[in-house]
């Protein structure tokens, strides 16, 4: 028997899971190489027609795998994998292109493919007068595509593809209107607000290179740990493990005896033509997928999982990317039940410092880049230059989240590392409450909901920061509902208020674009239809809308039966229960509570300033109208979202807690977590009453904030005045406040600056300094070279002085090969250089013959 | 005044070669009543196992001839068999025959070549220098692919040179297309025929396609062609390369045929350097590439002119400056070149004649080592031979501080030559490193890895803070190739299985990344006629194919993962974290440097409003189909090897493997997994 055990992943084989990335991936390539033609020849329906059906492809394929192929299998089981093609194969660093869909991957798939169809649909009405539809529909599909990449790549590397992918695409589509100066007030254009948000990600890839290669090399001394000594090796062995069931609350072992659904394109895994039957010559067919080769040999039954419990397996011991192997070489344990490996990771040191605080810090880094954090999150707000239907998709419901996705995704590492953790938690904690204030005195609907954002990723942030993945995902998924719908519902308003943008042109043009920092000007600049103050009283002109909008406000204020309240409050109570971090868990429950009195407030005041009140001028009467269908339509689907998704995440209109029982998310949630939840130090506050208590709070919160905006905004007409007075009462703070802590300003007078001027400073070195040297060199040569021309005439040439006579003569004969003419060089020095090569070629071999 | 004492020059060093090289021929005196051997035919070769070929010696001479022993020399192929001869005296006119078999046993039947030789132990007194013995080859599936391959455009060269005419440009242009084709075609070929498992270890040293005699047997030069993976995928990228750059060559109006002579000419040196095995070969085709460069550069590119700071620009500066750099270069190389030779240990070339030093690059490679060399001037030999040839590729590559000729070549070259000069010639330099200060001094090589990696992460950083202040587009690409080949240094530094096959992917893949750039600066320079970044504005509104183009070879060479740019990088990031953790580590700062560079730029000249200044020009005046022709196929390379970089990675890891375990063989390279 081997000495030592590990819960291997049990995993199913599965054909098609890459159709999934697929469909988006050729809707974009179709449109956006032929998408121009297409629309001129077949109008825009064509293009819509493909982006859509992609989509509608893709999310029918992704809702088959889930609940078709995933949920029927025992949850241990839950793993299909799909390995389409061998990406590398050097040595140690070996990549599969490969995707797979866990109970995690899968919800995050079933909710990017869904959201995503129907912010399509959308955006059919929304970008209906766009010239460029086409490639619109073009950059929304291959970021779907990055997207599901992302999700379902299944190892760091393909994780990255995505990564920057969607990326790629936030940058297209931030600047689509890339010739138009920007909307906003700092006059900067859309295109500068996507490079903007491309370097600022690229800094967030900087710590996620770093983290990934520091975790990568770092599981390379793994095979000390079961050796117990320090063996030179260069790669990974493997480790012979008997197979542990893997640790689930409350499933027991009952579900390993369940049967595979027999469906089609579930493949054996340990059917050990797999590798080669792919149909592929060349590399592929002698690739073998697994380097240990987990498949066991010889076993008749053709629908059984590759990994069996109780059975022994060769388990790869050292650097990989794959979150799979990663995760089971961690759960190795020896006989005594001490995790071996993982308690060995936690112990290596790189630098002298924690290598896990290094990898966690530097992936963290990479996620405050992707989900908008303190302190890369500067880039989101000037994201809300693209168009509305983007914001909604990728700058709420679905990229901003990959952050959080990356650190749930990487729990078993995370979880090794106290400080790493405390440092996701207390920034997240951080960056939703200080968002949460600057979002209380915006003006642009969409800046409100961008700052919004900001805010919700904090929370789910101090979800998986105190290792309470499951929360963080949950309150993930409810804000793809309720934000997607909040963004549509602006954009609808938008677009009602749109011809305000027209009518206006001959007055007040540059207004406000030019208006400096820090000005606390009164008046709106009237041709900005995303100008709240220009807005007021749209609640009858756009009902459904509005209704939309307020579902989706008392989904993210946190009021009871709507699904944020449940998400968010289940990551307040676990961040002040935690016993994972370094700091006490008030700390970070009190940050978070403030930002939930502030989200409350001003998501109030967003919608009041909006939709109640006096409508800014009498024209809105005429112009402004409820939108198409096609629009209002995806607002109430939006919304049923934010209100059932409170289901999979409680016991409904009775918290989990009463029941003892976990919500279903939780259970769902628990295979990828296992190894984690292993990890886990005991809670440091389990008593109900203090849930309670706080939750009772937290409702208590979000009514002030409610009915705070209430008083405030309901009606303008009449607090307007107090409004003012309590502005310049407080004039620093607002000021402050209003200019986001200026911190874009500061970020640019230090590091963009100083790259500037480092850089010019560079060129100004390679020019002078650099090539002067070789200048100078150059002078002194011929320098050298008159002084000896000098010597040469006076000492020599008396001399060579009878030779002239003979070389003058040689040099009349040649001068005539000297006629100017280039032609004639070229042919020189062509014709030597081939006569060189044939007559020394031909003639020598035949000399040396003899 | 300066080119005409360059073309003087260069008829001289040809006439001289001319010369010298059959002299040691003409050197034989008179003889009298002395025996002479001759061997007909001079080579044997074999097309099948079994295959039987008689040998026919033969006393030419007038005394009487005393063969000791005929035997199949050492180092051939295990096939080659014979029986042994009995020793004989032959008196003069008299004939003997030997029978030699080629009849492989097990694996040995699946070779495509063989190599051997017949030596031949007598009294013929010109063998006496070769310890009595001469020989004759024996070959086995003789290839003369390669030899093709490298020719083929000099003969395309010959022909315009001797039939057409300057008005023909039509005609003319079709000759180097099909001279530039025709080696792109055969090295596809290539390609697919490549076996890739064969390595180091195996017969023929894994090399294949080889095509292998003796050229100048006074001074045991060898004709030496032959390919292992990494010679492969370069010869690939200069054919394809080369075949587009042709077609990039259309806006070049005067000189025409000289021009497509020079470039024909350039493309046979670029070839032989890469299958070249032999390192007076390797020199000499190193050598035919740089002249054309030259006057590529000097005559086709932009003219001469003072700029404001008063300092002289243009072509001719910049051909110069590329030329005595270059030539620097050279000089070093060959005096290492001299100073390997007199160090080799006695060998046998490839016919069996025996040489006291040898130019054959395997044979410096397996039998030689360096580190016992007496010492140069009181210095480690090997130590500085190998700085003195890293000096010379480092030129090349550039690497910093020898690389301010490259932004100044490139701006001054047509758009053609600085595709090749960025897609090629600077991967000659990565190459050579590989090849020769890899192959044969292993030691030295790792001696040096530390201050390789140094040098390669002050060219990522450097070169590309350096692209970020340039305001010239061609500039600017040309920093981000210095920048680029940065990564080269710093993956083959860091002697791990990434590191040096993401170096070598990274070669690749700059080739052709960079290439589409070169093409795209020339595509807008030719509507605009300027490259300034900031002269622009806006150009994607009105050209939209050409900044669909834009952006996509610019991403590529961001780093986006899916586009190839990013593979190499990535293992670059990969294989040296091992070996310089904290070096890696700065270097990685390179992908948010490099992203700000390559937007700004794109930011710069395709977003915003339009400039009105191009109102007349641009709009309306995409990309043709000839330029899109150019690009197409480079792009799908960088998306398919984005995605599947097997196909390469696949080429050259037998390749890499065998140098990993040269210059590292502690580790490095990957151990066979073991279960305890």
């Amino acid at each position: 028997m081997p000495e030592y055990s590990a819960s291997v992943q049990e995993f199913v084989r599965v054909n098609w899971l890459f159709l999934i990335p697929l469909f988006p991936a050729l809707g974009a390539f179709i449109n956006l190489i032929f998408g121009k033609h297409l629309q001129k020849k077949f109008g825009k329906k064509a293009v819509h027609t493909i982006a859509i059906g992609a989509m509608v492809l893709s999310c029918i394929t992704a809702l088959v795998h889930f609940f078709g192929m995933l949920l029927p299998l025992a949850p241990a089981q839950r793993f299909l994998l799909n390995e389409v093609f061998p990406m590398l194969d050097l040595g140690a660093v070996r990549i599969n292109f490969a995707f797979a869909m866990d109970p995690l991957s899968g919800l995050m798939a079933v909710m990017v493919t869904t959201v995503a169809t129907a912010i399509h649909i959308y955006s059919s009405g929304y970008m209906h007068d766009e010239p460029s539809y086409w490639r619109f529909f073009g950059y929304l599909n291959l970021f779907c595509f990055s997207m599901l990449t992302l999700i379902m790549g299944e190892n760091l590397i393909l994780m990255f593809f995505g990564w920057e992918g969607v990326g790629l695409c936030s940058y297209l589509l931030i600047g689509f209107w890339f010739n138009k100066s920007g909307m906003f007030q700092e006059g900067t254009d859309n295109a500068k607000a996507g490079m903007k948000a491309f370097v600022v990600n690229r800094v967030g890839d900087f710590g996620f290179i770093i983290g990934m290669t520091a975790l990568f090399w770092g599981l390379l001394g793994m095979w000390d740990a079961v050796e117990g000594k320090e063996t030179p090796v260069n790669d990974g062995r493997c480790l012979e493990v008997k197979v542990a069931p893997m640790e689930l609350p409350g499933h027991g072992d009952k579900g390993h005896a369940a049967k595979l659904p027999s469906l089609i394109g579930v493949a054996h895994a340990a059917d050990p033509a797999h590798g080669k039957s792919a149909g592929h010559g060349g590399p592929l067919a002698k690739h073998q997928w697994s380097r240990c080769g987990e498949a066991v040999a010889g076993v008749k039954a053709k629908r059984q999982p590759g990994v069996q419990v109780g059975s022994t397996q060769q388990l790869y011991l050292g650097p990989t990317v794959s979150f799979r192997e990663i995760k089971d070489q961690l759960s190795v344990e020896n006989g005594a039940g001490e995790k071996v490996v993982a308690k060995h990771l936690e112990a290596s040191t790189l630098f002298g410092i924690s290598l896990l605080l290094i990898v966690t810090l530097g992936m963290f880094l990479g996620a405050t880049g992707k989900s908008a954090q303190i302190p890369l999150y500067i880039w989101l707000p000037d994201a809300m230059a693209g168009p509305t239907p983007v914001s909604a998709l990728i700058h709420a419901a679905t990229m901003v989240t990959a952050g959080v996705y990356m650190v749930a995704r990487l729990n078993f590492v995370f979880i090794l590392s106290p400080g790493g953790m405390t440092v996701v938690a207390l920034f997240g904690a951080l960056t939703a409450l200080f968002a949460a204030t600057i979002g209380l005195f915006q003006y642009d609907i969409k800046k409100v909901l961008a700052y919004s954002t900001v805010s919700q990723l904090g929370y789910m942030f101090i979800g998986v920061g105190v290792g309470a993945y499951w929360v963080g995902i949950y309150h993930l998924l409810t804000h793809a509902f309720f934000k997607a719908c909040l963004f549509l519902g602006s954009g609808s308003v938008i677009h009602g208020m749109h011809y305000v943008a027209h009518h206006h042109d001959d007055h007040g043009e540059g207004h406000g674009h030019d208006a400096p920092p820090g000005d606390l000007r009164n008046a709106p600049d009237p041709t900005d239809p995303q100008d709240m103050r220009n807005m007021g009283g749209l609640a009858k002109l756009m009902p459904q809308t509005r209704i939309t909008y307020l579902i989706s406000c008392f989904a993210i204020a946190g009021i009871p039966l709507f699904s944020g309240f449940y998400s968010k409050d289940e990551i307040l109570w676990k961040a002040f229960s935690t016993g994972n971090l370094l700091i006490p868990g008030w700390i970070i429950w009190g940050l978070g509570a403030m930002g939930a009195l502030c989200t409350a407030f001003y998501m109030f005041r967003s919608y009041y300033m909006t939709f109640h009140g006096k409508p800014a001028t009498e024209e809105h009467l005429k112009h402004v109208h409820e939108s198409p269908r096609s629009m209002t339509w995806v607002l109430w689907f939006l919304a049923a979202g934010a209100v059932l998704m409170s289901l999979i995440g409680s016991v409904y209109f009775i918290p989990a807690v009463l029941l003892h029982t976990h919500p279903w998310i939780h259970d769902f949630l628990a295979p990828v977590t296992s190894l984690a939840e292993s990890f886990q130090k005991p809670a440091a506050v389990t008593s109900h009453a203090w849930e309670y208590g706080l939750m009772a709070f937290s409702v208590v919160l979000a009514a002030a904030g409610i009915l705070a905006a209430r008083f405030v905004y309901k009606d303008m007409e009449k607090t307007g005045k107090r409004i003012e007075a309590l502005k310049a009462q407080w004039k620093g703070v607002h000021t402050l406040v209003y200019n986001k802590y200026f911190v874009d300003e500061i970020y640019h007078a230090t590091w963009v600056r100083g790259f500037m001027a480092l850089s010019r400073a560079l060129a100004w070195f390679d020019l002078k300094a650099v090539d002067g040297l070789v200048n100078a060199s150059s002078w002194a040569l011929r320098t050298v070279a008159s002084l000896s021309g000098a010597i040469d005439r006076m000492f020599v040439d008396g001399a060579v002085n009878g030779v002239a006579t003979v070389v003058l003569g040689l040099g009349k004969r040649a001068r005539k090969i000297q006629t100017g003419r280039i032609n004639g060089y070229v042919m020189g020095v062509a014709f030597g250089v081939v006569v060189l090569l044939f007559i020394v070629w031909f003639v020598t071999p035949a000399g040396a013959g003899q | 005044m300066t080119r005409s004492n360059m073309v003087n020059a260069l008829i001289t060093c040809l006439a001289l070669g001319v010369l010298l090289a059959p002299g040691a021929a003409a050197a034989q005196g008179a003889r009298d009543a002395l025996p002479r051997l001759d061997m007909s035919p001079g080579e044997l070769t074999f097309d099948k196992a079994g295959d039987a070929r008689t040998l026919t010696l033969k006393n030419t001479g007038k005394g009487e001839l005393n063969i000791r022993e005929v035997r199949v020399g050492p180092g051939s192929d295990e096939g080659f068999r014979m029986e042994p001869a009995q020793p004989k005296t032959l008196r003069p006119g008299e004939k003997m025959t030997v029978t030699v078999r080629y009849q492989p046993e097990g694996e040995g039947a699946k070779r495509k070549q063989a190599f051997g030789n017949v030596q031949v132990l007598s009294n013929d007194p010109d063998a006496k220098e070769h310890k009595g013995t001469t020989g004759v080859q024996l070959i086995k599936g003789k290839s003369y692919l390669l030899t093709v391959m490298v020719f083929f455009p000099l003969l395309a060269a010959l022909f315009i040179l001797l039939f057409l005419k300057d008005g023909q440009t039509n005609a003319l242009r079709l000759a180097a297309v099909i001279g530039a084709a025709v080696p792109f075609i055969l090295s596809v070929y290539l390609f697919k025929n490549f076996d890739r498992t064969l390595g180091m270890q195996d017969a023929n040293y894994g090399l294949q396609f080889v095509h292998h005699f003796v050229w100048i047997k006074s001074f045991n030069i060898e004709f030496f062609f032959g390919v292992d993976g990494i010679s492969v995928a370069m010869m690939i990228l200069t054919g394809l390369v080369s075949l587009i750059a042709v077609g990039a060559s259309w806006s070049i109006k005067k000189q025409v045929r000289g021009y497509f002579i020079m470039f024909l000419l350039l493309e046979t040196g670029m070839m032989g350097v890469f299958c070249a095995l032999d390192f007076f070969m390797f020199y000499v085709f190193w050598e035919v590439m740089l002249l054309p460069m030259y006057f590529l550069i000097g005559v086709w590119g932009a003219p001469s002119r003072v700029e404001a700071d008063g300092k002289v620009r243009g072509g001719p500066y910049a051909a110069i400056k590329f030329f005595l750099y270059t030539l620097a270069g050279s000089v070093l190389m060959l005096l290492a070149l001299i100073a390997i030779y007199y160090n080799s240990s006695p060998t046998t070339l490839v016919d069996g004649t025996p040489a006291a030093h040898t130019f054959n690059f395997m044979k410096l490679t397996l039998l030689n080592s360096f580190t016992l060399a007496a010492p140069i001037l009181g210095m480690t030999f090997h130590k500085v031979i190998w700085v003195a040839l890293f000096i010379g590729f480092a030129i090349k590559i550039p690497m910093f501080p020898f690389h301010t000729w490259l932004p100044d070549a490139h701006v001054e070259a047509p758009t053609a030559i600085s595709v090749i000069l960025a897609g090629v010639l600077l991967k000659m330099g990565t190459y050579g490193i590989f090849r020769i200060n890899y192959q044969l001094l292993p030691e030295a090589t790792q001696w040096a890895g530390l201050a390789m990696a140094i040098f390669g992460i002050i060219n990522i950083l450097y070169g590309g803070l350096c692209a970020m202040a340039q305001k010239d587009l061609k500039k600017l690409v040309a920093y981000s190739s210095v920048s680029h080949m940065g990564f080269c240094l710093l993956g083959m530094a860091a002697f791990t299985d990434a590191g040096m096959n993401g170096a070598m992917l990274q070669m690749f893949n700059h080739g052709t990344i960079t290439s589409m750039m070169f093409i795209l600066v020339g595509v807008i320079y030719d509507r605009a006629h300027t490259r300034g970044v900031n002269d622009f504005g806006g150009v994607a509104g009105v050209m939209p194919v050409y900044a669909g183009f834009f952006g996509f070879a610019f991403m590529a060479s961001l780093g986006l993962p899916g586009l190839s740019g990013f593979i190499g990088e990535a293992l670059v990031f990969i294989g040296a974290f091992k070996t310089y953790t904290f070096l890696t580590m700065l270097a990685v700062v390179s992908v948010i440097i490099t992203a700000a560079y390559h937007l700004w730029a794109i930011q710069r000249i395709h977003l915003g409003p339009f400039n009105k200044r191009w109102a007349k020009v641009l709009p309306g005046n995409d990309m043709d189909f000839r330029e899109g022709l150019t690009l197409v196929p480079l792009a799908i390379i960088v998306l398919v090897l984005g995605f599947y970089p097997m196909p390469v990675l696949d080429l050259i890891s037998v390749g890499m493997s065998d140098l990993i375990s040269l210059v590292n063989p502690a580790g490095g390279a990957s151990i066979a997994m073991a279960t305890p």
